[in-house]
């Protein structure tokens, strides 16, 4: 029998990567909510890689730490390895990777979650929405309880009927043999959201007292580590490496001969797989004539002897599995710990929502993470703290927030699902954004600080830093550009850079922009007067060295933005607009954009299309314009 | 596509009347043309509603491309309610071409959309609100036009060599996206040196296209195509069927005072300019010798040339002779009268064109044509059309996009010198692989992932 249990303005469903950032988002911004999941001893796990970043990835930590969010503070007080990958590369791209000791990660947030008031962490399933006039307000437990809220977040994950795959052997089951979320499904479906399929799988793991690492390379984290939150300031981790091995011809003989039992080619698998994340198997099917591939063994953690074996993601049968792993060199003997499996879940379509994260069926009722067609712990985080934000904005009666493209990578990644949807699990990668050289790591905070303070989720205190250190930096930049230095004076340095000799004085920041010659080195000839941090000197050195990019990236944001605040009003009847084509027409019906930018992006919307719809919109003002007279 | 930014196009039908209106509408058009246009002052300095009589000059190089007369009217007075200039050049399409070349070199400038200045006029309250459905249908109509006409191209050979220079583009772009967004894979590390060979075997591509449109060749001509055959063979109704059943005649330019009567025609995207030799033979007559005496320079200068003969008739000394004429060029053999009893014997024209691919016709019954237009394109695709190698750039909008691609290859291959980072690089190269699918009316999209995917192999 059902009982009426207690309401909140927020319930968040799931307490996985998004569900946590969401709850934490809604929380402090003043919204009483419940966190409610399965397992509370799965609050943020990580079911695959025990690792945190990359391009792209590392991105969205920064960002989701300038927004207030917890995962890259969580990550900076748990990590046993630490890494800046791509610093061969242009600043936009370097990314900060961490492994995790996945279980001190785990424990952290949850202790975070549990000491933040207004917060209630609670164990239990949902299975069912209550919904009245269009709109969520609350929710129904597998035990009868009925929540009321305001507004709910549904983060599911891989939990939403779940399937594991195994070879010949299937089963319902969420990640690591949790109970699959199954009513839930069925309740999403009948208040008429369209659901899909995805698949997605994790490698076998193995006891790191059976690997020989001599045969393997030795992978080490960074001497002197940086940190994904602006707030960690220093960290005494003792660092534990990673190891490289490869596959061997074996490996691949193994795969070849028992292809016949992999559920990728019997057609035991339905869902649609990650391009970026291939099986094992796949990958040797798909690039026969590649002669070995990678295999990274990272540590799970301090106090654990498990090892995750990336690059080897499979779905054969355990007997093949042990096989596969024994042919690899150095875990000739390894003992599998865990095998590896595929998992079936079901997502949601995300053209039905709106950037806000918010479906457009259901009022107050926002997803976020796997459920949305994603892949990936940040790319989940990232939505988390955003379909948070908006959902206690609305308890509050604010306007949403919705990140552009030119401004975060999450902009990217909400944008990219609500407006051209997704044909497989997405994943983030540099290549999506179009501004990548205003989207870096460096200056996530410089990017989205203000928001996070307008929200209410960055104290007044790291608000007043973050101004004062945009401020030096500002005044560092002018500095340098009125720094006038003469040929004698820098002629020992550019001889020793090996730059070429300066023809006449002038001023030294057209010295910085010379690719040989760094900050550091300028600052030996002409120290600032000011007080930088080195993060500051980096932020100046980006700024002058890449300004000529920088600038014309921002000339072509300018002219994007024109057209995202052509608004395009709620009520527009697409049916009505003569000069589109019925195809046109009903992609904009489901998009509903919100701007003639976002329109412009939907696949198969021609800038004919946008141009009659410009023309429609400038007669629908007039006459409005006119009625109102 | 993007509002507010620079738009040009001519505004008077191609090829009609005896002047052309080029049309420059947004806040750079003023400042664009004065930098190509040589008058007695700046443009950016004379009152508005003010007619200027000069020359549009390549600013590179200061040479006079054509004389011409410019109004400048000043927004919101003007037809768009923006800056407009418009530039008045002699009729026909090659002053046309030549100054929107220069002008679309212009930074900040591009070709503006089927109806784009209508609808402009409209968005900025110049046309009254009754014309909203008309200005909706003229977007439409203009824009599946030139949708079929790009449509029509991109079956061609010119779309076939653009998805080429893409591809290579895409696969080094993808190249460089998997060392950014896989840094610890075990794929090729991008060199500087990587980036300059692609760039440059590009850049060569390219130019190998731009020459051709440089010299304009094809833009008057075509593929010279000489129609060869003694009398009464059926070369006129070859040149008729081709012209009637064909298709995208581009304009005719009728042989006034000459006997060669020539024709434009596209076949399978490849533009062919027809030369029919009406009357080819030895003769005593001055008047005809004259006339025969210029068929002969035409098959002299034909890049290709279709040799008729009649399949009802044996072999005749004439045809001989014709066939000596030819030998060395570029030759398709066509056998008429294929309705008609066979009296010719082939083996008898072999000796004179070994490699000469045979295509067997009835004019009467319009058969053989696809033989025809099949074996025109083998000889065009394998390159065999001496000469006239890759000939069929003819698009302004298509040049100014590849002179961009151009230049962003450029910029990169500069950029690796000058010790920038692969990621910034990668800016100027995709901004070519944007520029040239721009030529084939691809949205950019998904397709570098799809490409980052299928060229490498990632995972976890």
């Amino acid at each position: 029998m059902g009982y009426n249990a207690k309401s909140y303005d927020v319930i968040v469903v799931g307490a996985g990567h998004a569900g946590v950032e969401a709850a934490l988002a809604t929380a402090r911004m003043g919204c009483e909510t419940m966190l409610m999941t399965i397992n509370l001893d799965m609050v943020a796990f990580m079911p695959c890689n025990p690792s945190i970043g990359g391009p792209a990835k590392g991105h969205v930590v920064r960002e989701i730490d300038a927004l207030g969010g917890e995962m890259g503070r969580n990550i900076d007080k748990t990590f046993i390895q630490m890494r800046m990958l791509n610093t061969g590369k242009g600043p936009a791209v370097h990314a900060l990777r961490a492994q995790a000791d996945k279980f001190q990660y785990q424990h952290e947030m949850k202790k975070t979650i549990e000491t933040t008031p207004n917060l209630t962490l609670r164990q239990g399933l949902v299975e069912e929405l209550i919904v009245e006039d269009g709109r969520c307000v609350g929710v129904v437990s597998q035990t009868g309880a009925e929540y009321r809220a305001k507004a709910v977040v549904i983060t599911t994950g891989t939990y939403l009927r779940g399937r594991i795959i195994m070879g010949e052997l299937m089963y319902e089951s969420g990640p690591n043999n949790q109970q699959p979320s199954v009513k839930l499904a069925h309740s999403l479906r009948e208040h008429g959201l369209e659901l899909v399929r995805f698949k997605t799988g994790t490698p076998p793991r193995v006891n790191g007292e059976t690997i020989d690492f001599s045969k393997t390379e030795i992978q080490p984290g960074d001497e002197k580590p940086k940190f994904f939150s602006h707030e960690t300031k220093e960290s005494h981790t003792e660092q534990i490496p990673c190891w490289l091995t490869y596959t061997s011809e074996v490996t691949h003989k193994i795969i070849n001969d028992n292809l016949h039992r992999a559920p990728m080619f019997s057609g035991a698998i339905e869902g649609t797989g990650p391009r970026y994340c291939p099986s094992i198997e796949d990958k040797i099917v798909r690039f026969a004539d590649k002669p070995k591939h990678q295999i990274f063994l990272e540590p799970e953690g301090r106090n654990t002897l498990e090892y995750y074996v990336q690059g080897l993601s499979t779905s054969m049968p355990e007997d093949i599995q042990l096989q596969m792993v024994r042919s690899v060199p150095g875990l000739e003997n390894a003992q599998m710990m865990r095998n590896g499996y595929a998992i079936e879940y079901d997502a949601v379509v995300p053209t039905q929502l709106w950037p806000t994260l918010e479906t457009k069926k259901i009022k107050g009722l926002f997803t976020a993470g796997q459920i949305n067609g994603t892949s990936g712990y940040e790319e989940a985080a990232g939505q988390g703290i955003i379909a948070g934000i908006n959902a206690a904005r609305q308890v509050k009666g604010e306007e949403p927030v919705i990140i552009g493209r030119s401004e975060g990578y999450i902009g990217v990644m909400i944008d990219d699902l609500v407006t051209k949807g997704t044909n497989d699990p997405y994943r983030l990668l540099t290549s999506r954004a179009e501004y990548r050289l205003l989207l870096r790591h460096d200056n996530a905070d410089l990017r989205l600080t203000p928001l996070g303070y307008k929200i209410g989720l960055i104290s007044e205190e790291r608000y007043q830093q973050f101004l004062r250190k945009k401020e030096l930096v500002e005044l560092e930049i002018q500095r340098l550009h009125e720094t006038k230095i003469k040929p004698n004076e820098i002629r020992p340095l550019l001889e020793q850079a090996g730059s070429a000799e300066l023809s006449q004085g002038g001023s030294i920041i057209n010295i910085l922009k010379r690719p040989e010659i760094t900050y550091s080195m300028l600052e030996t000839v002409c120290p600032s007067p000011y007080e930088l941090t080195e993060e500051m000197k980096e932020q100046v050195e980006i700024q002058i060295k890449y300004a000529g990019y920088i600038d014309k990236q921002l000339l072509q944001v300018e002219r994007l933005n024109k057209m995202e605040r052509k608004l395009i009003p709620a009520d527009i009847d697409y049916s009505q607009i003569n000069g589109l084509s019925n195809e046109s027409k009903q992609k904009l019906e489901l998009v509903r954009p919100l701007s003639i930018g976002q329109a412009s992006r939907i696949g198969g919307v021609t800038p004919a299309d946008i141009s009659v719809i410009l023309v429609y919109l400038e007669h629908y003002n007039r006459v409005t314009a006119m009625k109102g007279n | 596509m993007i509002e507010h930014d620079t738009i040009a196009a001519v505004a008077t039908a191609v090829g009609e009347g005896g002047i052309s209106i080029i049309r420059v509408s947004g806040p750079q058009a003023i400042q664009a043309v004065d930098h190509i246009f040589k008058f007695k002052q700046k443009l950016s300095e004379v009152d508005t509603h003010t007619i200027h009589y000069g020359f549009i000059i390549d600013p590179k190089t200061n040479e006079k491309i054509e004389e011409v007369m410019v109004s400048l009217m000043r927004g919101p007075r003007s037809f768009t309610a923006e800056d407009v200039v418009e530039i008045n050049t002699h009729g026909g399409v090659i002053a046309v071409k030549n100054v929107m070349d220069v002008l679309l070199q212009q930074e900040d400038i591009r070709i503006a959309e089927p109806g784009e200045f209508t609808k402009r006029a409209f968005l900025n309250g110049r046309i009254d609100l009754m014309q909203a459905e008309a200005v909706i249908d003229l977007i439409r109509s203009k824009s599946d036009r030139a949708f079929a006409v790009a449509r029509k191209q991109a079956d061609g050979v010119l779309s076939k060599k653009i998805k080429d220079l893409r591809q290579f583009v895409i696969e080094l772009l993808a190249h460089i996206e998997v060392n950014i967004d896989y840094p610890e894979h075990d794929v090729e590390e991008m060199t500087s040196a990587y980036i300059r060979e692609q760039c440059d075997k590009t850049i060569t591509e390219i130019d190998k296209l731009l020459k051709t449109a440089n010299e304009g060749k094809i833009l008057r001509e075509g593929i010279l195509t000489a129609i060869v055959g003694r009398p009464n063979v059926g070369k006129s109704s070859l040149l008729n069927t081709l012209t009637q059943e064909n298709r995208a005649i581009v304009t005719d330019i009728p042989g006034t005072t000459r006997d060669v009567i020539e024709q434009f025609v596209t076949l399978n995207g490849i533009p062919l300019r027809l030369l029919d030799t009406a009357g080819i033979r030895e003769t005593t007559d001055v008047v005809e010798r004259i006339g025969v005496e210029r068929s002969k320079s035409a098959i002299t200068d034909a890049d290709l040339v279709l040799f008729v003969l009649n399949n009802n008739e044996p072999l005749t000394d004439e045809d001989k002779q014709l066939l000596e004429t030819v030998k060395g060029k570029s030759v398709i053999v066509i056998v008429n009268k294929m309705d008609l009893e066979n009296n010719l014997n082939l083996e008898e024209v072999k000796p004179f064109l070994l490699n000469a691919s045979i295509v067997k016709m009835s004019m009467v019954r319009q058969e053989g044509l696809d033989q025809l237009e099949q074996a025109i394109s083998e000889l065009f695709f394998e390159g065999k059309l001496e000469g006239n190698d890759l000939t069929y750039v003819s698009n302004v909008r298509h040049i100014s996009l590849l002179k961009k691609a151009k230049q962003s290859l450029h910029d990169a291959i500069e950029a690796t010198y000058m010790g920038i980072p692969i990621d910034v690089i990668q800016i100027d190269a995709r901004s070519a692989w944007e520029s040239l699918g721009e030529i084939l009316g691809d949205q950019a999209g998904d397709s570098l992932i799809d490409q980052i995917f299928s060229q490498f192999c990632l995972g976890k």
